[in-house]
């Protein structure tokens, strides 16, 4: 259902529930790529400054419904998309995301929407060259949330789906569901998945072996500076070190 | 009663409930005078005892500021522009347009996801993406179709509201003046909803001819749609 990459770029990106480590991975595997002296920009879900607004409000109000969430989630994408991600890639960058497109296909499906729908939406988008699946029990992805923060946030708990009264068991029901849709994508989409539960070393060292192998006989874009890159979409470009805090909901 | 149809998967969440109201949209280029004859038949239909409810492009309390502020710094790419005005079409969809069907109210929509689809093509969207993405749509029980060529249009609309940025399609730089752009733009345009009209059923309605002449028009189409239909509910008091 996504395209072939057709650019000269390298598109890499992580996956997995909240609480996975994902966030960690990518953002060690960013350090390391960085230090090699590649061209990489970091893009980060739910993180375009065009529709921060709307999506903050709606939230605030509750005025979501599955299918309104997930147009609005996917326009946050395509414009860091069209903005950002495409151009870059066209250029000869590795772009690592922190969730594709496969975020939304878990999370809007265990929501309710129509699998073939949802897939259709992102259809403009490429199939990534390295997509890893950060896999954990449900026990540790929320001993990890709840001892990061206060509170588990109305929809990252599913409470607008009515599953269940308290947002642990409501997160832990919508979480279920979102683990079964990751592990139907694993063949669908070719996921590779990294034992999150392993020493954050063990997997990093993992990752730079997959992404080695990806990256083996490509040269990309030349960055003799070791600069970062900027884009004309005013949005963090680089992760954030922070382990603790856990990744944009 | 009868149960609802869309174009796709529609809301697989939502419970089909039965619809006893009617869905009837009027489309056309800008200029056309949709909203004149909007307003006309919400005073004929609430005259003659049904329940109203009207609805337009970006009405959507989700979208609107988002949507205007993108507006106002040009700032959209063609599929996240797309994409606003999708999420604010299954916003109206869900929470205005299929409750007051299933409460038997006659829904009058100025503009559907047609007139999405056809600034879209012009902007070099996939048709096939969008065809799909609209799948969510409830399949309207009449699309009228308000039709006249662009010289009518510069005519009505300089000596209406003037030509504005947006529908002479400046953004996509076809000419340098709005006059030359208005015109290239509109003409994309009705080509656009020409091919929509025959693959979506539209019926067209030729609009060069004065308000009334349309309204009478419009009434006798929409009676034809109201007569094969179970008694809908009254006017609210």
């Amino acid at each position: 259902m996504l395209k072939p990459n057709d650019t000269q770029g390298k598109l890499i990106i992580v996956e997995g529930i909240d609480g996975s480590g994902k966030s960690t991975q990518i953002n060690l595997l960013y350090k390391w790529l960085q230090a090699q002296g590649r061209s990489v920009y970091f893009s980060e879900w739910n993180s375009s400054v065009l529709v921060k607004s709307t999506t903050k409000m709606a939230k605030k109000a509750k005025l979501f419904t599955p299918t309104t969430f997930s147009i609005l989630q996917c326009t946050d994408f395509a414009d860091r998309w069209e903005n950002s991600i495409y151009p870059l890639l066209k250029a000869g960058v590795i772009v690592l995301a922190d969730r594709y497109a496969f975020t939304a296909f878990a999370r809007d499906v265990g929501r309710g929407v129509d699998p073939a729908w949802v897939r259709s939406m992102y259809s403009f988008a490429i199939q990534p060259d390295v997509a890893l699946l950060f896999r954990v029990p449900m026990d540790i992805s929320i001993q990890r949330i709840t001892a990061s923060r206060a509170k588990l946030k109305y929809y990252e708990a599913g409470m607008d789906l009515d599953l269940a009264k308290n947002r642990v068991d409501s997160f832990r029901i919508f979480q279920g569901r979102i683990l079964d849709e990751y592990n139907k994508m694993v063949n669908e989409f070719g996921l590779t998945v990294i034992d999150g539960t392993l020493p954050v070393k063990t997997q990093q060292k993992l990752v730079r072996g997959i992404v080695k192998n990806a990256l083996q006989g490509w040269e990309g874009l030349l960055n003799p500076d070791h600069s970062t890159i900027s884009t004309i979409n005013p949005q963090a470009s680089a992760p954030k070190g922070n382990k603790h805090k856990g990744g944009k909901q | 009663m009868s149960e609802p149809v869309f174009y796709g998967a529609g809301f697989p969440y939502r419970k089909k409930h039965k619809m006893s109201g009617k869905l009837i949209v009027l489309e056309g280029t800008d200029g056309v005078g949709r909203s004149t004859q909007t307003k006309l038949l919400r005073r004929w239909l609430e005259a003659e005892g049904y329940a109203v409810s009207d609805t337009g492009l970006r009405r959507s309390e989700l979208t609107q500021a988002g949507l205007n502020e993108a507006k106002k710094g040009h700032t959209l790419s063609p599929i996240t522009m797309s994409l606003f005005y999708a999420a604010d079409f299954a916003d109206r969809l869900e929470n205005q347009i299929i409750p007051a069907m299933q409460a038997g109210f006659v829904v009058l929509s100025d503009r559907y996801f047609y007139s999405v689809m056809a600034r879209d093509c012009i902007r070099g969207v996939d048709p096939e993406w969008e065809r799909k993405l609209y799948g969510i749509a409830l399949k309207p029980d009449l699309i009228l179709y308000l039709k006249a060529d662009v010289p009518d249009l510069v005519a009505r609309l300089i000596h209406g509201r003037g030509l504005n940025y947006w529908e002479a399609g400046m953004d996509i730089h076809l000419a340098d003046n709005l006059y030359d752009s208005f015109v290239k733009y509109q003409t994309e345009l009705i080509r656009a909803f020409d091919s929509l009209a025959d693959e979506y059923n539209f019926v067209t309605v030729d609009a060069a001819r004065p308000i009334k002449d349309v309204f009478e028009e419009l009434k006798k189409d929409i009676h034809q749609v109201l007569d094969e239909a179970q008694p809908l509910a009254k006017k609210p008091k």
